[in-house]
C-alpha cells in the first residue's frame, strides 16, 4: 500500500511562503511526476512527504493514517536523492543493506535481501567495492538498491538522473520505469526535465511558485494544457503562444500551436513569414519561422526530408482543430 | 612542468630554499650527533677550542640509564596522551555545537579560538597565578566557597594540571579542524541515514565519526609532533618538579642545568628519533585513511 494525501499542506521558511496551501492525492501503484522550473518548490514538497522536513500547516496522510507528526524512518517512504547520498566508508554491501542494518534484522536475512537487489539492479559483481569506485549510473542504482531493500509503501526520487549525462540518463528512465512496472510501488519523482516527466509518469503534477498549474496524465497536460503556463512547459520544443492581432482574430488574449500542427509551404497559407535556423534531426525538420502573425518566431515541424534555405518566404497555416485558446489571465478557454 | 626545459628550470629555481632548508636543519643536527659522542662539561674546562674527548656511545648510555629517564618518559607519554585524547573528544564535541546555527555565532567563534593565539609561556602563567594559586587562585577561592581545603595543583596534581593547561591551548586547534570537516559533511547523507531508521547516536557512529576520522588522524599527528617538544609550559610552572619532567625538559637541565653538553645531545638523538618513530608510524594512518 502506499496511498499519500497531502490536506491544504503548507511551508514556509522564515516569513518566506515556499508552498501556499496544496490538495494532492497520489493513489497507490501510482508513478507521479512532480514537474516544474528550478526553484519552485519540487523537493520542498518531496521532504515535507518524506518528513525531512516539517509542514508549516495542514496534514500528510499516508495510507488513512495521518503521517504529520511521524518521523521520516517511520513514515515507510524510501528516498533516492540527487546527489545519491552514497556512505562513500562503506561497501556496495554495507550501503545497501544499512536500513535493514539500523532495522535489526539478521545478517542472513539483511544478505538475502542485498543479493535480490543486487541481482535485480545488476550490482552482483560490485557488492564489495566502495561507492568512489563506481560509474555514476552505478551509484544511482546502489541508492535504488538502498531503497529497494527496505519495501517501502513509496519511493521518492528527487532529480536522481540530473548528474548522469545524457545517454545514461535515457537509459535509467527506461529502468526506473521497468523497476516501477515490475515492483507496482508508488513512486513520486522529482524533475525540472517535462521530457522525464512525459515518459515516465502515469500522472503529472506542474508546479510553479509552490502552486499546482495542473494534474493530469501526460496526454491530458499535452493535449489540453490549463493554462498558458502548462501549455509553454509541457512539449518539447514547446508550443508556439501567440499574443496580439493573430491571437485577437481568434477571439483569445492569447493562443497556443504546437509545431506540429503548423502545415508549411511555399505557396499559400494563413500567415506569411521568412525561415530562419532549421534544425535537422533526421526524422523531423524543425524551423523557426518569424512571421506576421506573432513578435516571436514560430517553431514549425515538417518531415525530415523538407529542406528550406535560411531567409526563404513561406507560408504557415495552424490547423484550427488544434489550436489552444487562453484568455486575458491565461486560463484556457472552452 | 610539462617540458624536459621547464622542469629544470624549476628545479634551478627552488635550489636556493632547498639549499637553506637543508642547511638549516643539518648544521644543528650534525653538531649534536658530534656533541653526542664527546664528554663536553664547560665548566670543567672543554672547550671546542682545546679540542673534546671521544667517548663513543658512553653519553647515550648514561641516559637511558639515570634514574630520570623512564620518569621522563612516562611524563611525556602521559601529558601527550592525555592532551591527545581530551582535545580530540572535547574537539569534536566543542566542533558539533559551532556547528549549529547560533546567535552571535561569529563571535562565539573567534572566542572558541582565541586560546590558540596565547603565547605557551603567558598561558602557563596565567593559569599557575590566576587559577592554580592555592592562595589567591580562582580554583582556591571556589574550594573555600563551598567549604573545601584548596587543592595545590601543581603539586599535589602536578601532572592532571600541565595537561589541562596545554588542552586549554590545544582545544581550538583540534576544534577548529573539526568544525571544518563537519562543515564538508554532505547533509543529504545524512538526511538519507535519517531515512533509512538510523536515529542520532547511530548517525553519529556509522557516518559522522567515519567521515571525521580524517581530520582526527591530522590533528592526533600534528599534535603528538607539537606536544612532544613541550616546555615553556612546564618551565614557568613547576620547572620539572612533581613528576613533571618530559623528556625534553630533562634534556634542557642535562645541558643547561647540568651543563653536560655531551649528554643533553645524547638526549636529544634519543627525542629525534622518537619523534620520527612517531611521525612514520602516524603518516602511514593518514596514508592509509587518504587512499579510501
Ligand atoms: N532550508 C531552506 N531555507 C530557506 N529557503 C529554502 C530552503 N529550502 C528551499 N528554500 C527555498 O524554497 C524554494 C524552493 O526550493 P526547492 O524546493 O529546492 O526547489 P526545486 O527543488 O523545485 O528546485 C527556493 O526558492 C529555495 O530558495
Ligand atoms: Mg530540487
Amino acid at each position: 500500500m502506499g496511498q499519500i494525501q497531502l490536506n491544504q499542506v503548507s511551508k514556509s521558511f522564515g516569513s518566506v511562503e515556499v508552498i501556499p496551501p496544496l490538495d494532492l492525492t497520489i493513489e497507490d501503484g501510482e508513478f507521479v511526476v512532480f514537474v516544474g522550473p528550478s526553484g519552485c518548490g519540487k523537493s520542498t514538497l518531496l521532504r515535507l512527504i518524506a518528513g525531512l522536513e516539517d509542514v508549516t500547516e495542514g496534514h500528510v496522510t499516508i495510507d488513512g493514517q495521518d503521517a504529520t507528526e511521524v518521523v521520516p524512518a517511520k513514515r515507510g517512504l524510501a528516498m533516492v536523492f540527487q546527489s545519491y547520498a552514497l556512505y562513500p566508508h562503506m561497501s556496495v554491501r554495507k550501503n545497501i543493506a544499512f536500513p535493514l542494518r539500523m532495522a535489526g534484522l539478521d545478517k542472513a536475512q539483511q544478505d538475502k535481501s542485498v543479493a535480490q537487489a543486487a541481482e535485480v539492479l545488476n550490482l552482483t559483481d560490485y557488492l564489495d567495492r566502495r561507492p568512489g569506485q563506481l560509474s555514476g549510473g552505478q551509484r544511482q542504482r546502489v541508492a535504488i538498491g538502498r531503497a529497494i531493500v527496505r519495501e517501502p509503501a513509496a519511493f521518492l526520487f528527487d532529480e536522481p538522473l540530473s548528474n548522469l549525462d545524457a545517454a545514461l540518463r535515457v537509459g535509467m528512465r527506461l529502468e526506473i520505469s521497468e523497476l516501477h512496472k515490475r515492483l507496482k510501488t508508488t513512486m513520486i519523482y522529482v524533475t525540472h526535465d517535462q521530457v522525464e516527466a512525459m515518459t515516465m509518469a502515469d500522472k503529472i503534477v506542474v508546479l510553479q511558485a509552490g502552486v499546482i498549474e495542473q494534474v493530469g496524465s501526460p496526454l491530458e497536460l499535452y493535449q489540453r494544457p490549463r493554462n498558458t503556463f502548462v501549455a509553454g512547459f509541457i512539449g518539447s520544443p514547446k508550443m508556439n503562444l501567440i499574443q496580439g492581432p493573430g491571437a485577437d482574430k481568434y477571439g483569445a488574449a492569447t493562443i497556443g500551436i504546437r509545431p506540429e500542427h503548423i502545415d508549411i509551404n511555399e505557396e499559400e497559407g494563413l500567415w506569411h513569414g521568412t525561415v530562419g535556423v532549421s534544425e535537422h534531426l533526421g526524422s523531423d525538420t524543425f524551423f523557426h519561422v518569424q512571421c506576421n502573425a506573432s513578435h516571436e518566431p514560430l517553431t514549425v515541424r515538417a518531415t525530415g526530408e523538407m529542406a528550406l534555405e535560411y531567409g526563404a518566404e513561406v507560408h504557415l497555416t495552424p490547423r484550427t482543430e488544434h489550436l489552444h485558446k487562453f484568455d486575458a489571465k491565461g486560463l484556457r478557454m472552452e | 612542468m610539462a617540458t624536459q626545459h621547464s622542469r629544470s628550470a624549476a628545479r634551478l629555481m627552488m635550489a636556493p630554499a632547498v639549499v637553506l632548508l637543508l642547511g638549516w636543519m643539518l648544521v644543528p643536527l650534525t653538531m649534536t650527533l658530534y656533541f653526542s659522542f664527546k664528554k663536553y662539561l664547560p665548566m670543567r674546562g672543554d672547550s671546542l677550542a682545546n679540542g673534546l674527548d671521544w667517548v663513543g656511545f658512553a653519553n647515550y648510555a648514561r641516559f637511558v640509564t639515570s634514574s630520570s629517564f623512564w620518569p621522563s618518559v612516562y611524563a611525556t607519554l602521559v601529558i601527550v596522551g592525555g592532551v591527545l585524547v581530551i582535545t580530540v573528544i572535547l574537539g569534536i564535541f566543542l566542533a558539533l555545537l559551532l556547528d549549529q546555527p547560533m546567535w552571535g555565532q561569529g563571535v562565539v567563534r573567534i572566542l572558541v579560538i582565541a586560546p590558540f593565539f596565547v603565547m605557551p609561556t603567558v598561558s602557563g602563567l596565567v593559569w599557575k597565578n590566576m587559577f592554580m594559586d592555592p592562595v589567591n587562585g580562582f580554583f582556591a577561592h571556589v574550594w573555600r566557597s563551598v567549604g573545601a581545603e584548596p587543592i595545590e595543583w601543581l603539586s599535589q596534581a602536578s601532572l592532571p594540571s600541565l595537561i589541562l593547561i596545554v588542552s586549554w591551548q590545544w582545544l581550538p586547534f583540534a576544534t577548529l579542524i573539526l568544525l571544518t570537516a563537519f562543515q564538508s559533511l554532505d547533509q543529504e547523507q545524512l538526511e538519507a541515514a535519517e531515512m533509512d531508521g538510523a536515529r542520532w547516536p547511530q548517525r553519529f557512529v556509522f557516518i559522522v565519526l567515519p567521515h571525521l576520522s580524517r581530520a582526527i588522524t591530522v590533528v592526533l599527528l600534528i599534535q603528538t609532533i607539537f606536544l612532544l617538544s613541550i616546555f615553556a609550559e612546564i618551565f614557568v610552572t613547576t620547572q620539572g618538579s612533581f613528576g613533571t619532567k618530559t623528556l625534553t625538559y630533562l634534556i634542557y637541565q642535562r645541558v643547561l642545568e647540568s651543563q653536560n653538553v655531551g649528554l643533553g645531545s645524547a638526549g636529544g638523538v634519543y627525542a629525534i628519533i622518537l619523534a620520527n618513530i612517531v611521525a612514520i608510524f602516524l603518516m602511514r594512518i593518514v596514508g592509509k585513511n587518504l587512499d579510501a
